[in-house]
């Protein structure tokens, strides 16, 4: 052991991931599993066919409470938060004076519940916790919850799963969030994720959070999975990862995350750096996020140039990789405006050779989430 | 009679007469993970010993090969351009990288037998 593994933090499940006999990494200050004997390109497929349980305890958990926590909260964020109807959870940008992104997040208004349930990043949790709590003094009350553990159940097979330890769970659709028992532990389960399959969220207790984990991979269709193919999952459903696609350096228009900044929200121009972001939403600007897919099988990674057929340099990958589903390589990044349209042909620079791509749409492989009035798989 | 010779990189190399065979070990494979491409070096590309000689892209990161030996390149493994989960399948035999012309033989001396690669990977 390293002195740098001594002093990692660790999620209720590391004991379990040592037995499974998992990869461990450090990330955002905890020492997880990258993946487990099965590798990454299987976990991959397996979430995508059946279903795979993702530690997600690292993630900071947290109540807003106050005489109106939801209209405080939208003090930092563009999100409509006052909007969320009850038993409903939304995402949501926590934005600095400038406009620039501090992280997304997920916000939660629990039926009959004053409070808020809010999840942050891992990585970005200490600081987000202590801009909220500062920005909203006196107007409402930050309460993180480090004695609650989450972890994600993904995949078609998720619900079925889930419904042998959580009887009529499957009612619940596309970014619905109540509480409940999980095998008779309280729970809250959300059915929300970050791979762009059916599934759920599930915060315990950090006590009983490995025997919910144990009685999950016990089901036939239950794998484990790794932050590996959590990454490839996320990268192919097209959705962000925190420091890589969106950053401070980053606004919502330019991330193509305009769909979480509120309607209501664009008229009243009540958030951090209002004025300029719904100027850019009405007027463009001069870079946004797209999706790339390279030509042949060289994956392209974060920080690899993007450059036109000239050779200009008129971008910069921000997440890119292998796509296990496409079999092929997948990226996304940040490009001039005028070579942000779908099919605009690009070459990315690969250890100093173009390799020919196109910008094309996300998400690279559909979303198969459980809408509500919606049929499953449509 | 070929021998084979590891690096404290994780590249093997196997001795055929004046032409070397290079791949990567198990150890390196393993740690690596699921290969999804190789970018091997051009043929008659002359390498130095240490050069960089071919990348290889897992689903997580890209590592560079290096030449354990010096030589001309006389051979790549086009089987990888098709299936590179040979390198994980069979690192130490169809998932080789490619071939070179030894430049100087004596280079091979340098580098770790069987014996001693076993023990360093132990070691680590």
């Amino acid at each position: 052991m390293t002195d740098t593994t001594e002093t990692l933090r660790t999620t209720p499940l590391h004991a379990l991931h040592i037995e499974l006999g998992a990869k461990m990494v450090p990330f955002a200050g905890y020492d997880m599993p990258v993946q487990y004997p099965t590798g990454i390109l299987k976990e991959h497929l397996h979430t995508r066919a059946k279903a795979g349980l993702f530690d997600t305890a690292h993630m900071g958990q947290a109540f807003l409470s106050g005489a109106d926590p939801a209209h405080a909260l939208e003090r930092v964020t563009p999100a409509d938060i006052v909007g969320i109807k009850e038993g409903m959870q939304r995402y949501g940008l926590l934005l600095n004076d400038a406009g620039g992104i501090l992280d997304d997040f997920m916000t939660t208004r629990l039926k009959g519940e004053a409070s808020l349930y809010l999840v942050v990043n891992a990585a970005t949790k200490e600081g987000d916790f202590a801009y909220i709590a500062e920005r909203l003094k006196g107007l409402a009350v930050l309460a993180p919850q480090p004695e609650r553990a989450l972890m994600a159940l993904q995949g078609p097979a998720a619900a079925a799963a889930l419904a042998r330890h959580a009887p009529g769970i499957d009612a619940m659709t596309f970014m619905k969030a109540a509480r409940g028992e999980i095998d008779g532990v309280p729970a809250i389960v959300s059915r929300t994720g970050y791979t762009g399959e059916d599934g759920f969220e599930i915060s315990v207790a950090c006590k009983h959070a490995e025997a919910i984990a144990r009685a999950l991979l016990k089901e036939p269709e239950v794998l484990p999975i790794g932050l590996g193919a959590r990454d490839s999952l996320r990268l192919e459903a097209g959705l962000c990862l925190y420091g890589h696609d969106i950053d401070e350096t980053t606004d919502p228009v330019e991330a193509d995350l305009v769909w979480s900044v509120g309607k209501r929200r664009r008229m009243d121009k009540d958030f951090p750096a209002a004025e300029r972001i719904v100027d850019e939403i009405l007027g463009g600007t001069a870079r946004k996020r797209v999706g790339i897919l390279p030509e042949g099988r060289v994956p392209a990674r974060d920080g690899c140039e993007i450059a036109d057929k000239s050779g200009r340099v008129v971008g910069r990958i921000t997440s890119g990789g292998f796509g296990p589903s496409l079999s092929a390589p997948v990226a996304m990044g940040y490009v001039e405006k005028a070579f942000a349209a779908d099919g605009t042909q690009i070459d990315l620079m690969v250890r100093g050779k173009a390799v020919p791509a196109r910008v094309a749409p996300m998400p690279f492989v559909a979303h198969k989430y459980k809408r509500a009035n919606s049929t499953p798989g449509s | 009679m070929s021998e084979t010779r590891y690096t404290d990189q994780h590249e093997w190399v196997r001795v055929d007469g004046g032409e070397a065979t290079v791949g990567i070990t198990r150890y390196a494979a393993e740690q690596l993970g699921d290969v999804v491409f190789v970018d091997l070096p051009k043929l008659g590309h002359a390498l130095a010993k240490g050069a960089e000689a071919a990348v290889v892209e897992s689903v997580k990161a890209a590592s560079e090969v290096y030449a354990p030996v010096g030589g001309a390149v006389t051979a790549v493994n086009e089987a990888l351009n098709e299936d590179p989960a040979k390198v994980n399948g069979d690192p130490e035999g169809e998932g080789w990288f490619f071939k070179l012309k030894l430049s100087d033989p004596g280079e091979l001396s340098a580098l770790m037998t069987p014996d001693k690669y076993e023990a360093y990977v132990k070691g680590l």
